[in-house]
């Protein structure tokens, strides 16, 4: 049997120099306190050079002699800034090989407060400034909104540099080919000059950002990464995304509760072909159909493990969001008014299955059903919520099938009756 | 056989295909056009071309995912294929003969294709 050694009180280093500097600053002598405090000065000597743990009763004793107050003597404010410098020790000695005192640094956070804070908080700084870079050389080669435009200007420029070249170079054109040029010029110069107008109000949008990123934004990040611990999740810089997190695995923790994952994954195992059904499996479970979407969406097992997921309320805001393969979300916020996601929360209770295809072509089976709420009682406004579960086609999928996009601003289906603002895509 | 069709240039952008047909057909060369990725494959065996010009982005099947196709089919993995461009030379997928980056000089465009249809 391994025996662990008692685990040492955290604040032990800290309060004995605490203690001394504290009599120091008020010029009295150890036997002096010694004596206020009923123990000996030798015995003193040993805290004040952190050799001696002191409890509780010691500690007010200790205060009393010393005209403070025992909370403050034994305040955790050091050991958090002692933390926040061991971390900047850790740094220095990872990018810049600086090795540093680590056996004096309650020394020093005692010693020279002021000179300790400013050297944490110069490290907390430089964190959340790396941090944001990151994200934002992140957003700069990720970001949908930019790539497709910045892909739209490249097609655009092509285009124009190719035909108004050919206009230069053949001067015995015939009419009617010179008239499609010139046409071709126009629409071309168009939709470059609306392109590249959009593009500068979305990088000045970048400046007027507090934050990289959005708390939605965090949170997705934080999902993509699988979830990790809140507490080590890079992602999770703001306090509102780290209370979304939290929320959200509340609501997954219930859910799975409601539906566990050994109950999910033995009926879809033993559901053979009806396993491509979640109707199929709510039935087999007994359990409503909007958990099954859900824990089918996050659990992801056997034939579902491409499956996105979508949760939103009754104001289309965005609760969830994990995509699947070759379907592209746009930015929280935004979405396709076509999504059947959208049109379950029209209709509560009542399911929709569709097949979708999105702009680049790729089919998707989307089941979608919203239900009703009612956290403050039935005389109360109910709330909505809706979910829609999604996966890429099995290509035997012969329903119609309905065309969606990202978001109507990176969204080129012309003549979309759901539309409500234009396309940077070309004309609408 | 003789190929009825020289070039068959794999492109989405209308503006686009229509300059590169322009500019083949003054030079001599048939040129048929396919505006997305599904189907290309078809397409090519149907028009056995002698050279496909090939855009990276497309809607449904990428240009990265055609070429991919195009090497491990048997009967067409020989076929000359020029990719074209929108996002630089880095991270290309394997397996273009030529590359042009949009947006490209017509004589480079030409120079290529009289290259690669030797």
């Amino acid at each position: 049997m391994t025996r662990s050694s008692p685990r040492p009180p955290v604040a032990r280093p800290l309060i004995g120099t605490r203690i001394r500097e504290r009599r120091l600053s008020l010029g009295r002598r150890q036997t002096e306190v010694a004596q206020r405090a009923e123990i000996s000065a030798a015995y003193l000597n040993l805290i004040e050079h952190n050799r001696r743990p002191v409890g509780a009763g010691l500690l007010s004793r200790l205060a009393e002699a010393l005209d403070i107050d025992a909370t403050e003597l034994a305040s955790d404010h050091e050991e958090a800034l002692v933390g926040a410098l061991r971390e900047a020790a850790a740094r220095a000695a990872d990018q810049r090989g600086i090795t540093v005192e680590l056996d004096q640094i309650s020394e020093f956070a005692a010693r020279f407060p002021g000179w300790a804070s400013a050297l944490a908080g110069a490290t907390r700084r430089a964190d959340a400034l790396e941090r944001r870079l990151v994200a934002l050389s992140d957003r700069m080669t990720r970001d949908p909104y930019l790539l497709e435009t910045l892909h739209e200007v490249q097609s655009a420029v092509t285009a124009l540099r190719s035909t108004a070249s050919i206009l230069a170079e053949t001067p015995e054109i015939e009419p009617e080919w010179r008239d499609r040029f010139h046409a071709n010029l126009d629409s071309d110069s168009q939709r470059l000059s609306r392109t590249a107008q959009a593009l500068v109000a979305y990088l000045d949008s970048f400046e007027d950002e507090a934050v990289p990123m959005s708390p939605q934004e965090e949170v997705e990040a934080w999902i993509a990464a699988g979830q990790p611990s809140i507490a080590e999740a890079a992602e999770l810089a703001s306090d509102a995304a780290r209370v979304m997190a939290q929320d959200l695995l509340a609501a997954q923790e219930r859910d799975r509760a409601a539906l566990p994952d050994s109950a999910l994954s033995a009926v879809v195992a033993e559901a053979g072909d009806t396993a491509d059904d979640p109707a199929h499996i709510a039935a087999r479970l007994g359990r409503p159909l909007e958990l099954v979407l859900r824990r089918l969406g996050t659990l992801r097992p056997g034939p579902w493990a491409q499956a996105g997921l979508i949760v939103c309320d009754g104001s289309g805001a965005a609760l969830f969001r994990h995509s699947a393969p070759g379907f592209e979300l746009p930015r929280p916020g935004e979405g396709c008014a076509l999504w059947p996601l959208f049109e379950a929360l029209a209709q509560p209770q009542l399911p929709v299955a569709r097949l979708i295809e999105t702009t680049a072509g790729n089919r998707f089976a989307a089941w979608a059903v919203a239900e009703r709420l009612l956290p403050m009682g039935i005389g109360a406004p109910a709330l909505s919520r809706a979910q829609m579960l999604f996966r890429p086609s099995a290509g035997r999928d012969t329903r119609p099938v309905l065309g969606v996009g990202p978001a109507c601003r990176i969204c080129p289906r012309p003549g979309c009756p759901a539309r409500h603002e234009p396309s940077i895509l070309g004309p609408v | 056989m003789t190929a009825t069709v020289d070039v068959l240039l794999i492109e989405d952008e209308p503006s686009i295909a229509e300059a590169v047909r322009f500019i083949l057909s003054r030079e001599g060369w048939r040129c048929e056009q396919w505006p997305e990725g599904n189907g290309a494959l078809q397409r090519i065996r149907a028009l056995a071309p002698r050279l496909v010009i090939l855009d990276l982005m497309l809607p449904g099947r990428s240009g990265a995912e055609v070429l991919a196709d195009l090497r491990t089919d048997h009967t067409l993995k020989g076929l000359p294929v020029l990719l074209l461009s929108a996002r630089g030379l880095a991270n290309l997928p394997q397996g273009a003969d030529r590359i042009l980056v949009k947006p490209f000089a017509n004589d480079d465009l030409r120079a290529a294709v009289r290259e690669l249809l030797g």
